[in-house]
C-alpha cells in the first residue's frame, strides 16, 4: 500500500467518523429516549402483531360459528368468549381490528397528502388557487361529515371499503391544509426557493421537490395523529351502521352489538372497546412524542 | 370593520346556500323514499305512492332539478316540507331544537368551566401530581369515543342502580319519564336523573380537551413580563396568577368555547341516540335511516348555519375581548 493510498483510507475513516448524524436517526432517537414514545411504540406494534399474526394461532376464523356455544364466557377453547350467533369473540374481534387500523392508517395517509398537496398549492400560487381551495375547505368545514358519509354508506357495502376511506379521508384534511398554507407562505421566501425559482425550476416542481419536504415534520406528527381521528370516527360510524357494512366487520360493529349484550355477557363488550381505547391511546402517544421530537423547543425541561 | 364584516356575512351566506342544496341534492339522489312503501301490507297501488311522493316533494319520478326548485321555494318562504310521514318538519325541528338546546347548554358549562379549572391549576404547578395526573387522564378520555363512553356510563349506572343505591337512581333513557305525578319537585328531580349522565358524556372530552388548551395558554402567559412585573410590585403570585394571567389565558379559550358551540348542536348526535333524547342529532339518523330527504336537508342546514354563526361570534369575541386584534 503506497503512502497516498493509506492517506486516503485514513481521510475516508475520518470522514465515516465525522460525518453528522442523519436527521432521521437524530429524530428517532429523541423519540425513543421519551418513555411516552417508547410505550406508544411498542403497545402499537403489540396491536398490529395481535391483529395480523393473531388469527394464525387462534383455532377459528372470524366466519366460523360454534353451534355447541352460545353466548359463552372465555374458556380454553374460546379465549374471549362467544357472541349469540356462536361466533368466536376473539377472531371477530381481531377482524375487526384489523380493519380498523387498515382504514385509518390508509383515510389518514390520503388525508395528509391531501392537505399537503392542497395547502402548498395554495399557499404558493395564491390569487384564485388560494381562493378556491380556501372556499372548498370552507365548505367542506361547515357540511357535516357525519351525513354526507351516512348518506353514502350503501354504496360502501359489498367490500367497497375503500370508497369509505377516501371518503372518510375528504373530511379530514382542512385544518391541516389551512396550516400547510400558511407554513408555505413563509417558507416561499425563504432563500433556496427564491434561488430555485430564478436557476427556472417549474412551480410543480418546487412545490414538491423543496416546499412540501420542509413541512414533512408537522406532516408527519398530523399523519400520526389524523390516524386516531380516523379510528375514532369508523368506530362511530360503523356504530350506527353507516361505516363497514356486513357480513365484514369493525371495531365500532362489534361494539354496537356487544352494547345490547353488555349486562349479561360482559366480554361481548369489553374486549372490543378496550382494544380499541389501548389502540387509539398507543397512537396518541406516538403523535405526541414524534412531535416532541421533532421539535425539541417544546419538549419538556428535564 | 364594517365592510370586512359585510363580506364576511355574504360569503356564509353562499357557504349555506351551497352546503344546504348540495345536502339536498345528496340526499335526494341517495335516499329512496319510494322503499319506505316497499314493505307494508297490503302493498299500496302504485298510483297511490306515486301521488303520496308527489304530495310530499320526494317522488323520484320528478326530475331531480325540479325537486329541487319546489324545495328552494319553500325555504326561502321559511317552509322545510314535510317529513315522510307528512308532518310538518319545521315544528318537529323547533322542538327538537329546544331538547338538543338544553342539553348542549348544560354540558358546554360543565365540560368548559371544569376544563378551564383543571388547566389552570395544572398549570400553576407545572410537573406537580395535579399536572401529571390530569394529563395522563386526559390522554386516556381523548382515545374514547362517545359511543364507547356512554355504553361504559350506562353500564355503570345500571350497575350503580342495583348494587349500591337497590333503585332507579341514574336514569338512562329519554328526557323524562312519562305518566308522573309527583309535582314540580318531583318533576325537576325526575328531569335532572335523566339529566345526569348525557350531560357527563358530554362534559367529558370536553373536559379533556379545554384543561389540555388552558394549560397550554396558561403556561405561556406565566412567563410573561407583565405577570412578573405585578408580582415585582407586590401581589402575591395567586393573585398575580387569578387577576393577570388567567384573564389573559382565557381569552383564546373563550374563542373556543363559542366555536364549541356551533359545532355541538350536531356534535351531540351520539349522546342523544345513544341516550334517547329527541334532539336534532338524533333525528339526523333517524332521518337518514327513514329517507326522510327534507329532514336530511333540514338538519344540515341547520348545522351549517349554527357553525357559521359559532364561528362569527369566536371571531367578534376575540376582537371584544383582545384590543391587540382591534388594533389591526
Amino acid at each position: 500500500m503506497t503512502l497516498s493510498e493509506e492517506e486516503l483510507a485514513e481521510e475516508l475513516r475520518a470522514d465515516v467518523l465525522t460525518r453528522p448524524p442523519s436527521r432521521a436517526r437524530l429524530i428517532a432517537g429523541r423519540f425513543f429516549r421519551s418513555g411516552q414514545g417508547r410505550l406508544g411504540f411498542a403497545v402499537l406494534a403489540l396491536m398490529f402483531l395481535l391483529a395480523f399474526a393473531g388469527p394464525l394461532v387462534s383455532p377459528w376464523s372470524y366466519l366460523d360459528k360454534d353451534f355447541t356455544a352460545f353466548l359463552r364466557p372465555p374458556s380454553p377453547g374460546h379465549w374471549f368468549g362467544t357472541l349469540q350467533t356462536g361466533a368466536d369473540v376473539f377472531a371477530v374481534t381481531l377482524r375487526g381490528m384489523q380493519k380498523s387500523l387498515i382504514v385509518g392508517l390508509l383515510a389518514a395517509l390520503v388525508s395528509t397528502a391531501l392537505a399537503a398537496v392542497a395547502g402548498a398549492f395554495a399557499g404558493y400560487f395564491l390569487g384564485w388557487t388560494d381562493r378556491t381551495v380556501t372556499w372548498v375547505s370552507d365548505l367542506l368545514l361547515v357540511l357535516p361529515a357525519f351525513l354526507v358519509l351516512a348518506i353514502m354508506s350503501p354504496l360502501f357495502g359489498a367490500g367497497r371499503w375503500p370508497l369509505f376511506v377516501i371518503t372518510l379521508a375528504l373530511f379530514l384534511w382542512m385544518v391541516t391544509s389551512k396550516v400547510v398554507r400558511g407554513m408555505t407562505i413563509s417558507t416561499k421566501e425563504r432563500e433556496f426557493i427564491q434561488a430555485a425559482r430564478y436557476m427556472g425550476v417549474p412551480p410543480v416542481r418546487i412545490i414538491f421537490r423543496h416546499v412540501i419536504p420542509n413541512l414533512s415534520s408537522l406532516l408527519i406528527v398530523d399523519a400520526t395523529l389524523n390516524v386516531s381521528t380516523a379510528i375514532l370516527t369508523e368506530t362511530s360510524l360503523s356504530y350506527f351502521g353507516f361505516g363497514i357494512q356486513p357480513p365484514d366487520v369493525s371495531l365500532g360493529t362489534l361494539i354496537a352489538d356487544g352494547s345490547r349484550t353488555a349486562v349479561y355477557a360482559p366480554w361481548t363488550f369489553w374486549f372490543a372497546a378496550g382494544l380499541l381505547v389501548v389502540t387509539v391511546l398507543a397512537v396518541n402517544l406516538v403523535g405526541d412524542a414524534l412531535r416532541d421530537a421533532f421539535d425539541p423547543s417544546s419538549a419538556r425541561p428535564r | 370593520m364594517a365592510g370586512f364584516l359585510a363580506r364576511r356575512l355574504l360569503n356564509y351566506a353562499v357557504l349555506v346556500v351551497v352546503a344546504a342544496s348540495l345536502a339536498y341534492l345528496l340526499a335526494a339522489t341517495a335516499l329512496d323514499p319510494r322503499s319506505n312503501y316497499a314493505d307494508r301490507t297490503p302493498k299500496p297501488p302504485a298510483a297511490v305512492v306515486d301521488a303520496q311522493l308527489s304530495a310530499l316533494n320526494l317522488n323520484d319520478r320528478t326530475p331531480l332539478l325540479q325537486r329541487y326548485a319546489t324545495w328552494a321555494a319553500g325555504v326561502l318562504h321559511g317552509d322545510f316540507g314535510r317529513s315522510v310521514d307528512g308532518t310538518p318538519v319545521n315544528a318537529d325541528l323547533k322542538r327538537r331544537m329546544g331538547v338538543t338546546f338544553r342539553l348542549v347548554v348544560l354540558g358546554l358549562v360543565c365540560g368548559s368551566l371544569l376544563g378551564v379549572l383543571a388547566g389552570a391549576l395544572a398549570a400553576a404547578r407545572q410537573y406537580g401530581w395535579f399536572d401529571r395526573l390530569s394529563t395522563g387522564l386526559s390522554f386516556v378520555v381523548l382515545a374514547v369515543p362517545v359511543v364507547v363512553l356512554a355504553n361504559i356510563l350506562i353500564l355503570a349506572a345500571t350497575w350503580a342502580n342495583e348494587h349500591v343505591f337497590g333503585r332507579q337512581v341514574f336514569l338512562v333513557s329519554g328526557e323524562h319519564s312519562d305518566g308522573l305525578d309527583t309535582g314540580f319537585w318531583g318533576h325537576t328531580l325526575d328531569r335532572l336523573q335523566h339529566l345526569i349522565l348525557p350531560t357527563v358524556s358530554l362534559s367529558v372530552g370536553l373536559i379533556a380537551v379545554f384543561s389540555r388548551y388552558q394549560r397550554n395558554m396558561m403556561l405561556d402567559v406565566l412567563g410573561a413580563d407583565y405577570v412578573r412585573t405585578a408580582m415585582a410590585k407586590g401581589l402575591s403570585r395567586g393573585s398575580a396568577l387569578v387577576r393577570h394571567a388567567l384573564r389573559t389565558a382565557l381569552i383564546p379559550v373563550a374563542t373556543y368555547f363559542a366555536f364549541t358551540f356551533g359545532t355541538l348542536l350536531t356534535g351531540a348526535t351520539f349522546t342523544e341516540k345513544i341516550f334517547g333524547w329527541h334532539g336534532l342529532g338524533e333525528q339526523l339518523i333517524n332521518s337518514i335511516v327513514r329517507n326522510d330527504v327534507n329532514t336530511v336537508a333540514a338538519v344540515s342546514l341547520l348545522a351549517a348555519v349554527a357553525v357559521l354563526c359559532a364561528s362569527l361570534a369566536a371571531d367578534l369575541l376575540h376582537a371584544a375581548l383582545d384590543p391587540r386584534v382591534r388594533a389591526r
